[in-house]
């Protein structure tokens, strides 16, 4: 329903000069076991700048990629100038003006500035040798423009990250882009750093580029963008004029309202402490990190990527050296310096990513179920083939694992899935502790819902359980307890039944309370 | 047996199996019998016990040595030491034989040539260096430890008449030759041990996702660090076939060798990426390697010719299994 108001609005007050630039309309894309997106609208005018919302996860990121051609949509419409446009490759975007700034950085450490923004593109003489010179002074000339203090024959490598991503806007600029999308491009910036950004945002605003901004930092976007686009769950969720709304309403919109209903938060019964973390850091990463967990509760850890709770939970795993600090479990003051030692003292952790840190693709379910605690299952060096069988059927049956068979290889199955092999793995070590970092990241709603539940009750069954994750629905709904970070430390604690999603916002973006 | 069979089908799954992924699987079982009928066709001296002896004889060095460098290559590494490794390792128990007797000549090789495997471990499980690079100077080095052994002249053993070392190389059990049963018996236990015990599945763990291995508690530094003891110690074995062949032995006899060994683990199939392998297609891989050997000597062809032959049957069993993959035989950018 808001979609329809959203956009009978901006017809109404359509004006010449208003006419977007470019407009997507009802697009549509499914990954294996995910709709990402589900017919989502967006209108970019020229010389704008439109911020896209939404939670990690929201949809945010693939829609950007079918707009810079390296995803396909399944269905829908992109229109660019009145144009009906299909770009299926990233050149061909590029051809059409359409510039992404990516999230991760995409240069070349070992070439000069230079040869990084003209990379595909030297100048030359007669076809073949690089002509340095034009390629120099064409370079120098784009820097100019951005304000930058580096040289064009400076090696890229030599720069600051800020910098480098100085160098990836030069290389858009060099295409003379009509849009120009920037993918969280302040994740890794200081404060100085953005604000130099923000002024080549805003000199491309000028000069009628239009813009397309994501981020999740609210002040970010109330201070740069025009309008603000809602994305939640890969669905349209409206559009708003940045001037006349509000963090308020804005929150809400992305946040909606669709809790798992039927999760019941009565206060846990408390066991002893689990484990205890006393004034853990590492330098460069994060510091002073104090926290306990019971038996029996979940604690939420929630932050931006970046805050540092991934790191904390590796270190706490033995797959980092803290600086300082230490961690006791049940009382007992431990070191604890590999994943296995981790493993022996009834640590898990399901890692952030699933494919690359959780499973071994190539192998099946059951080699995958086993492989944390192969030795159980093992006599004298030999694998007992069917009790690993029988332990495997059993989680499939317990987590609802849809598969054909124990034999079948993870590689094949949906993200859902692949995710209940690796907390069945985890589960088949008996652990005392389970860490879940991202446990529902770029998975369907039926089960993340089941994982929902399935934490809760593992809980309840006397586990100490500790869930990272960057999503406000998810944090609320499974913590009993949820710790906010923010830039490598704790900023504060919340009961779950004292928690506003408002104070959680603020935690998380380092407004202070 | 089961072991055995299931290695002809590695990664079970319950896809539906195109024709081109179907030759990517069984090419190289294909390729072997191919081999065989052409061979018998085309002259009717390859169809023999003795010639059938005489092909695994051929390929029982590099095999013995392959099976240990599949190890390798399946926890996602290589090895290209093996050749000057042999060349060191057979030198040795050459030499000491006639200065200590072979009863202490063969541990003591035995000892250092680990040693040796040890070093490769330590430096690529332990301290991650790259593992092409830290072989590839320990196939000079090696070389180099030989000659300065050696003084570069050639070993021999002075009366091979009344010794019984030549016993593995040359002597017979129930009418099967020794070399052929060390390569056959030792394919079979590590077979078993790959597909069957917990250090193989950790192996295929940490060459299909080292992350994940170690994410999951495996000691992958250890891990890496036993493959190279294994291609150091069946190169060992492929020395004592050697060197009691010989009974003696040119200082770079190995020479080439590594090249030879990884073509045969690659026939086979085993991705150089790892995580994938199997010992008994290693040994379809050799064994071709070996055929093709024989069956163009067999055809009066001069030696050199199977070089070209070999390449042509690698490129091609390749491409079959990239193909296969990525489900066309051609890449379409």
């Amino acid at each position: 329903m808001h979609v329809e108001t959203a956009q009978s609005n901006e017809s109404a007050n359509l004006q010449p000069d208003q006419k977007p630039l470019l407009r997507l309309k009802n697009v549509s894309k499914s990954f294996p076991g995910v709709k990402a997106l589900d017919n989502v609208d967006l209108d970019v005018r020229a010389g704008e700048v439109h911020a896209l919302l939404g939670e990690n996860g929201a949809g945010k990121s693939t829609l950007m990629k079918i707009l810079a051609g390296i995803y396909k949509p399944d269905g829908g419409e992109v229109i660019l100038e009145d144009q009906l446009v299909t770009m299926s490759s990233p050149l061909e975007a590029r051809d059409h003006g359409v510039l992404l700034i990516h999230q991760e950085l995409s240069l070349v450490p070992d070439m000069s500035v230079a040869e990084n923004v003209f990379l595909g593109n030297l100048p030359r003489f007669g076809g073949m040798l690089v002509n340095n010179r034009q390629l120099n002074q064409r370079c120098g000339e784009i820097l100019e423009r951005l304000n930058c203090k580096f040289q064009p024959t400076d090696p890229l490598g030599h720069l600051s990250i800020a910098n480098q991503q100085m160098v990836e806007i030069a290389r858009a600029l060099v295409f003379q882009p009509k849009v120009v999308v920037f993918d969280e491009p302040t994740a890794s910036l200081t404060d100085y750093e953005k604000v130099v950004l923000f002024g080549v945002i805003r000199e491309l605003k000028e000069s009628g580029t239009a813009i397309v901004y994501i981020s999740h930092r609210m002040d970010e976007i109330f201070e740069l963008s025009d309008r603000i686009t809602v994305l939640r769950d890969g669905t349209y969720q409206g559009t708003f004029e940045t001037a006349q709304t509000n963090e308020d309403e804005v929150t809400q919109c992305m946040i909606g309202r669709d809790l798992d209903a039927d999760i019941e938060h009565e206060p846990p019964e408390l066991g002893n402490k689990a484990l205890k973390v006393d004034g853990l850091g590492i330098e460069g990463l994060y510091s002073d990190i104090s926290f306990d967990v019971h038996v029996g509760e979940v604690v939420g850890f929630y932050g931006l990527v970046g805050a540092g709770r991934t790191e904390v939970m590796e270190t706490i795993f033995g797959l980092r050296k803290p600086d300082t600090g230490s961690v006791q479990i049940n009382g007992e003051d431990l070191v604890i310096n590999s994943p296995c030692d981790a493993i022996d003292h009834g640590l898990g952790l399901v890692p952030e990513s699933r494919k690359e840190q959780g499973l071994v693709l190539g192998m099946s379910c059951k080699d995958n179920t086993t492989l944390a605690n192969i030795s159980k299952f093992t006599k004298f060096g030999w694998i007992d083939t069917a009790a690993e069988r029988t332990i495997f059927e059993e989680y499939m049956e317990k987590l609802r694992i849809k598969c054909p068979g124990w034999e079948y290889e993870t590689l094949n199955l949906s993200g859902g899935n692949q995710q209940k092999v690796v907390i069945g793995k985890w589960l088949s070590t008996s652990p005392k502790i389970l860490i879940l970092d991202e446990p529902t990241r770029g998975i369907d709603v039926g089960s993340k819902s089941e994982i929902h539940h399935l934490i809760r009750e593992l809980a309840k069954s006397g586990l100490a359980v500790i869930v990272v994750s960057s999503e406000m629905p998810e944090v609320l709904t499974v913590s009993d307890r949820i710790v906010a970070m923010y830039d490598g430390r704790i900023t504060q604690c919340f009961d779950r039944n004292e928690v506003t999603e408002d104070t959680l916002i603020r935690a998380i973006t380092g407004q202070t309370v | 047996m089961k072991a055995l069979l299931d290695s002809f089908r590695p990664g079970l799954t319950n896809r539906e199996i195109t024709p081109l992924q179907f030759f990517g699987k069984h090419g190289i079982t294909i390729a072997f019998f191919l081999c065989v009928v052409i061979f018998s066709l085309t002259t009717d001296k390859f169809l023999s016990t003795d010639n059938f002896f005489k092909v695994v004889m051929q390929a029982s060095i590099i095999g013995t040595i392959a099976l240990g460098v599949t190890f390798v290559v399946i926890g996602g590494n290589l090895d290209l030491s093996v050749g000057s490794l042999l060349s060191f390792a057979t030198v040795l128990v050459v030499d000491l034989h006639d200065k200590v007797g072979p009863g202490m000549a063969i541990p003591l090789m035995f000892v250092f040539t680990l040693l040796i495997g040890s070093v490769n471990g330590f430096l690529i499980g332990y301290l991650r260096l790259n593992s092409l690079i830290v072989t590839l100077g320990m196939l000079s080095a090696i070389q180099g430890i030989t000659l300065v052994y050696t003084g570069g002249k050639n070993v021999d053993i002075s009366n091979d008449e009344n010794t019984w070392f030549d016993i593995f190389g040359r002597g017979d059990l129930f009418g099967i030759p020794v070399p052929a049963l060390i390569f056959i018996v030792s394919a079979i236990v590590l077979q078993v041990v790959l597909l069957k015990t917990s250090f193989g599945r950790k192996v295929f763990a940490i060459g299909g996702n080292g992350t994940a291995a170690l994410f999951s508690g495996l000691r992958r530094n250890r891990l890496v660090f036993s493959t190279y003891l294994l291609s150091a110690f069946t190169t060992a074995c492929a020395a004592l076939i050697l060197g009691s062949r010989v009974m003696g032995s040119q200082n770079n006899v190995g020479q080439g060798y590594e090249l030879l060994v990884l073509a045969g683990v690659i026939l086979g199939g085993t991705s150089l990426l790892g995580g994938s392998g199997s010992i008994v297609r290693t040994v379809i891989g050799v064994l071709i390697l070996a055929l093709i050997q024989n069956g163009l000597q067999l055809l009066g062809y001069p030696y050199y010719s199977q070089w070209l032959v070999t390449w042509v049957v690698i490129i091609a069993a390749v491409w079959l299994d990239i193909a296969a993959k990525r489900g066309k035989l051609f890449s379409s950018y």
